[in-house]
């Protein structure tokens, strides 16, 4: 039987002949085609829609007032992110600075993720979800190593740690940058003796967050089974990511005003665009 | 009075031995196998702490490692700090405290701004102290991590609220870490005055390196 990927020409036929192919786990080209929007949404405003396969990555660019509604579209989706200023990305989010400013660990609707300049970079509009996690950080090489046997990206069981190297080298930041993330969608609750107590569900599937970008962000997200998850068969479903352009925030906005903190959050964002 | 000398414990010869003055930065190269004792001399003094590997400074102390390697987020006798491709890089050998924090990070003129108010800015910080000993080894702001806060008492309640409270420490009580490799440790003398990290009063600590024989 002749090969059909023996010459160029034919091998170009076998390729484009792929064209057009829909599989569960890849971005929608053009965005705007995306389905299941919440109705306020026109197809027009949406800037990224994509699923993230289990064990994979993906990473954004979005621009301030965006909002980034993420789905945990199975229940164990487990998405672990980090958060740069797209213009200077030397500016991060700082996860101590997040918990300690707000005085409570635990993330939700309302709450702010912080930059380690004293700013707001994106703030909580919604969230469906039974909490997250912002202590024990990605999974490695190593600590996968000990759970599934191994924990190569080329492999049955991708780390966290090595997605995010892989993620930033395409903006040109290496794994200096990668700094203490939050993980979103697998609560990790601290018990009085400090004991960090993760909860690996069941949870229902078709979960939401909605953050807002108070800033022009990049968003780095790794979709990998959390650290201290011990189940040995690698449990992570895909994550979905759909990012819409929307105003910047008021200066009336609930969120801007819940706490003293957090206003002088929105009020350096605000004061770092007065230019 | 043995059990009032600060190095009664401290096995080996002594390599180093230094005060570091309140606010201020220090940084020490240790080998493996050395020890670190660090003295709250005057008691409940936050001491701001990094760690990063002296063969590849990319490799550094992992707050978020460490916590999810023990399964908590104190440290205590016992603890080992480890490093963001998790490999142990200190492990905590002896602490007369009971337990030390590593989630409320360092302070910053920035977050002074969100915690306290603008007045506050031009105040000194513990991000600016790392920043400044940082430099002399090339390191720049994205080498900043969540760090330690030695001698800093900073308990989670069941709803998640946690905040910098009254200290644990007292005179004299101090830490021992013994280096599990070649670090580079880079410390804060925590400079903070609008909360308890330093009774509102920030004192000189003792840094006590020692090699076993």
């Amino acid at each position: 039987m002749t090969s059909t990927t023996a010459d160029p020409k034919s091998a170009r036929a076998h390729a484009r002949a792929m064209s057009g192919t829909v599989v569960e786990t890849m971005p929608t080209i053009p965005a705007s085609q995306a389905s299941d929007l919440p109705p306020t949404v026109r197809p027009a405003d949406v800037a990224w829609d994509e699923t993230i396969a289990a064990g994979g990555y993906a990473s954004r660019q979005l621009a301030r007032g965006t909002r980034l509604r993420l789905t945990d579209l199975y229940g164990d989706a487990c998405g672990a992110m980090l958060v740069f200023n797209a213009e200077r990305p030397v500016e991060r989010l700082n996860i101590a600075d997040t918990v300690k400013v707000q005085w409570n660990a635990y993330l939700g609707a309302g709450r702010l993720l912080l930059s380690d300049m004293g700013r707001v970079m994106m703030s909580i509009l919604e969230d469906e979800t039974e909490g997250h996690d912002t202590f024990c950080g990605a999974s490695n090489r190593a600590s996968n190593a000990r759970v599934f046997g191994d924990g190569f990206n080329h492999g049955a069981h991708p780390n966290a740690r090595d997605r995010f190297v892989i993620a930033l080298a395409k903006y040109g930041l290496t794994r200096r940058d990668i700094h203490p993330c939050v993980t979103w969608f697998k609560p990790v609750h601290i018990a009085e003796d400090g004991a960090a107590e993760l909860d690996v569900g069941p949870f229902a599937a078709g979960r939401d967050i909605v953050l807002r970008a108070e800033m022009d962000v990049i968003v780095v997200i790794a979709n990998c089974p959390h650290v201290l998850d011990t189940r040995a068969d690698y449990r992570v479903t895909p994550l979905r990511a759909t990012a819409w352009r929307g105003p910047v925030t008021p200066l009336d906005d609930r969120v801007r005003n819940l706490t003293p903190e957090g206003l002088r959050a929105f009020q350096n964002v605000e004061d770092y665009y007065q230019r | 009075m043995i059990a009032n000398d600060p190095l009664h414990g401290l096995a080996g010869e002594i390599l180093h031995d230094e005060i570091v003055p309140a606010r201020a930065p220090w940084s020490h190269t240790l080998r493996a196998g050395e020890t670190l004792r660090m003295i709250d001399l005057e008691g409940n003094q936050a001491i701001d702490f990094l760690a990063y590997a002296l063969a590849d400074d990319a490799e550094r102390y992992s707050a978020q490692d460490t916590i999810a390697a023990q399964g908590n987020v104190y440290l205590r006798d016992g603890s080992v700090l480890m490093s963001n491709e998790g490999r142990p890089m200190l492990t905590v050998l002896g602490s007369t405290v009971a337990r030390h924090d590593t989630i409320g990070g360092a302070c910053s003129c920035e977050s002074n701004t969100l915690r306290y108010g603008h007045h506050t800015k031009a105040q000194h910080a513990c991000v600016d102290n790392f920043l400044l000993a940082n430099a002399d080894y090339g390191r720049t702001k994205r080498d900043m991590v969540s760090n330690v806060n030695w001698f800093m008492n900073v308990p989670v309640e069941a709803d998640g609220a946690l905040g910098i409270v009254d200290g644990i420490s007292a005179p004299g009580l101090h830490v021992d870490l013994r280096a599990e490799m070649d670090v580079v440790v880079v410390v804060s003398n925590c400079p903070q005055i609008n909360n308890p990290c330093n009774g509102f009063n920030p004192t000189p600590v003792r840094m006590v390196v020692a090699r076993a024989g």
